[in-house]
């Protein structure tokens, strides 16, 4: 018993001992850590931004070999002169290094200089970079590819624009919902209530704007026809101009000159949501009986449609915005879902112009197909039997679908 | 009498009820805006009953007052930062001085020649030439968004497709992200094949098309759920306002 005392006795104080100079040893070594000074990054490389318009100047730099012991970023300081006060125009987080400065003179030579910081905020300042102008550039090699596929697509709607001119037919499938146009027309003719075309919330910069109101076109011409009141509320002053224009030529395209008048096509408001109860008191007050919602919507979209419903319109909506799409389809009775809205304004119109379009999209989408089809298999050969051919060969189709940061 | 006038009196009969009984109405808000903001959303609210006269009332007030808004807006956000200032920077030292000491860029008369080339609309001899400005607004944006289009749905969605069909991890099959990837691939090009409109839909390619708009309708499903669920919180907030701001019963 006395000698499992002693050796208890022993061990305790050698582990005691241990504890102590091992703790010792750490804090050593911590302070040391401390004492040493933060070294900077180097190798710090200053050179125009390429592919762009000129302004901008890229800085890398090698990391500060004290990355790990608590650098917590790179401060980037320059100056026009190498001898000159050096001022701050950035921060890039730890493990960052790389700095766009996108503040430059194309005239002026900059010298740039990256600091290391801390998180005692001890600092650490690199070598001066090399001199370094920024200048625009003709072409943006980076996006050689989108170039080219772009190429090929407007290249095949030049070409299909010309066989339509030709007079050659071009084939395009049915789309449910346009058979109901001049059937929607047709009944609030027969009604003797008005037609409301709203033509989305967005301005003509947007690309389903610009199909609403070719749309708009077509539907006018025919109402022209049938002498029934038309009603577009717009949101945006440009689309309003706009809509007057194309409701205005296809009046007198359809010899109904007389018949025009601007208050078809009036401006309510920019306000969203006051847009939409402005509208919501036209639907129920004029309680027209076909209701076109074509173009971008948001979250306007299901209550504008459910008060069309309520008041028993034939509905047609058709918008590309995936979001309100399933509003539309719960409550229009025919959608145009995404693409088949820019389709509808070439297959009702039947312009070679635009049929020549729709064809060359086509030749877009099987660009994608094919690519999309080579491209999986590719990447499945690769996964399956890890050959650095198939490999090799799904980079080069990622890399021509890919768009360079630089 | 009118149904909504009855409504109206049934709705102030309750408040009133509920301010006697002393139901939690005392700390009801005493801000003459809370009010004002109270009764108009009760006023926009009341169009889910019947079109009446409330409603039009703040049908149109808010149509009024958002118009002269977006046209103030579009003065001091647009026309005098993005034209006036530039063209002539001293007339700004005022509102924007960061401005007001830059020189000025006389590049910037096309834009107004622009503009009010667009005003010629109202101009009853040359409506026409507002159509030039109109063409450039046309034409310009296309080709801006053709690039934009391009960049993000067409190549962006193209890379994201370029995965493999079948999963091996760590040496063995993975069953689910196979799955998913067999989904994805699928999805995408059937989804492409229903918006193919030069071919008819008719056979394999017809087969194709309709599981392309299945998953559409599937997708559409779930997006209708998840946004059901976000206009329910836009009530919520609503409901809070009514019920808390302005009559004090939430805490």
């Amino acid at each position: 018993m006395k000698a499992f005392s002693y050796s208890f006795t022993f061990y305790c104080l050698l582990g005691l001992i241990l504890l102590a100079t091992t703790d010792g040893l750490a804090q050593v070594e911590s302070s040391d850590s401390l004492l040493s000074p933060l070294l900077p990054p180097s190798e710090v490389i200053a050179e125009d931004h390429p592919g762009d318009a000129g302004a901008a100047i890229i800085v890398r730099w090698k990391l500060s070999p004290d990355e790990d012991r608590g650098v917590t970023g790179y401060e980037i300081v320059r100056s026009t002169s190498p001898t000159g006060e050096f001022s701050s125009i950035g921060f890039a987080a730890a493990g960052s290094n790389r700095y766009v400065d996108a503040n430059t003179e194309d005239s002026l030579t900059y010298y740039y200089k990256v600091l290391a910081i801390d998180v005692d905020k001890n600092v650490s300042e690199s070598e001066l970079s090399p001199p370094a102008r920024s200048s625009p550039q003709w072409f943006n090699f980076h996006l050689l590819n989108l170039l080219i596929i772009g190429g090929l697509i407007c290249g095949a709607v030049i070409y299909f624009i010309a066989h339509a001119k030709k007079g050659k037919k071009l084939f395009l499938r049915k789309i449910a919902g346009l058979e109901a146009v001049d059937e929607a027309i047709g009944r609030a003719t027969e009604m003797g209530r008005p037609i409301l075309f709203i033509p989305g919330i967005l301005d003509m910069d947007d690309v389903q704007t610009i199909a609403a109101i070719t749309i708009l076109g077509r539907v006018a011409k025919t109402i022209a026809q049938y002498d029934t009141k038309l009603n577009v509320p717009t949101s945006r002053s440009i689309v309003m101009s706009t809509a007057m224009e194309t409701v205005k030529e296809a009046y007198i395209s359809a010899g109904r000159a007389d018949a025009y008048s601007d208050d078809f096509v009036h401006y309510v408001t920019d306000e969203q949501f006051g847009y939409v109860a402005a509208v919501n008191g036209i639907m129920v007050r004029e309680r027209p009986a076909t209701c076109f919602y074509i173009g971008a919507f948001f979250a306007e979209s299901l209550i504008m449609a459910e008060t069309g419903n309520a008041i028993g319109a034939i509905q047609i909506a058709g918008t590309a915005m995936p979001a309100q799409l399933p509003f539309f389809v719960a409550a229009c009775d025919y959608t145009l879902i995404g693409e088949e809205l820019f389709a509808a304004s070439a297959y009702l119109s039947g312009e070679p112009k635009q049929l020549g379009s729709l064809k060359g999209q086509d030749v877009g989408k099987i660009i994608a197909m094919s690519a999309i089809v080579i491209g999986a298999l590719l990447e499945t050969f690769f996964a399956i039997s890890g050959s650095s051919f198939f490999g090799s060969l799904a980079e080069l189709v990622h890399k021509l679908f890919s768009i360079v940061a630089s | 009498m009118r149904k909504d006038l009855v409504w109206l009196f049934a709705g102030i009969l309750f408040f009133g009820l509920l301010y006697l009984l002393n139901w939690g109405v005392k700390a009801i808000s005493t801000d003459l805006l809370v009010w004002i903001g109270a009764f108009l959303t009760l006023a926009i609210l009341s169009f889910l009953y019947q079109d009446n006269a409330f409603y039009k009332f703040a049908e149109h007030l808010f149509v009024g007052v958002s118009a002269a808004y977006w046209m103030c807006m579009g003065f001091w956000n647009t026309l005098v930062p993005n034209l006036i200032a530039k063209l002539h920077p001293p007339i700004v030292k005022g509102v924007l001085p960061a401005i007001a000491e830059k020189p000025p860029e006389y590049w910037y008369i096309i834009p107004a020649a622009l503009g009010i080339m667009f005003l010629m609309r109202l101009s009853p001899k040359a409506p026409w030439i507002s159509r030039w400005a109109l063409a450039f607004i046309v034409g310009t944006t296309t080709g801006l968004n053709l690039v934009r289009y391009l960049r993000s749905d067409f190549l962006g969605q193209i890379k994201s497709t370029l995965i493999p069909v079948i999963v091996v991890e760590n040496g063995s099959l993975s069953v689910g992200g196979s799955f998913s990837n067999i989904v994805i691939v699928v999805g995408v090009l059937c989804g492409l094949i229903y918006f193919f409109f030069s071919k008819e839909h008719k056979g394999l390619f017809g087969v194709a098309s309709r599981v392309g708009i299945y998953i559409l309708m599937i997708t559409f499903g779930a997006s209708f759920g998840y946004t059901v669920m976000a206009r329910i919180s836009l009530l919520v907030g609503r409901m809070r306002f009514l019920l808390g701001d302005w009559m004090g019963l939430l805490q």
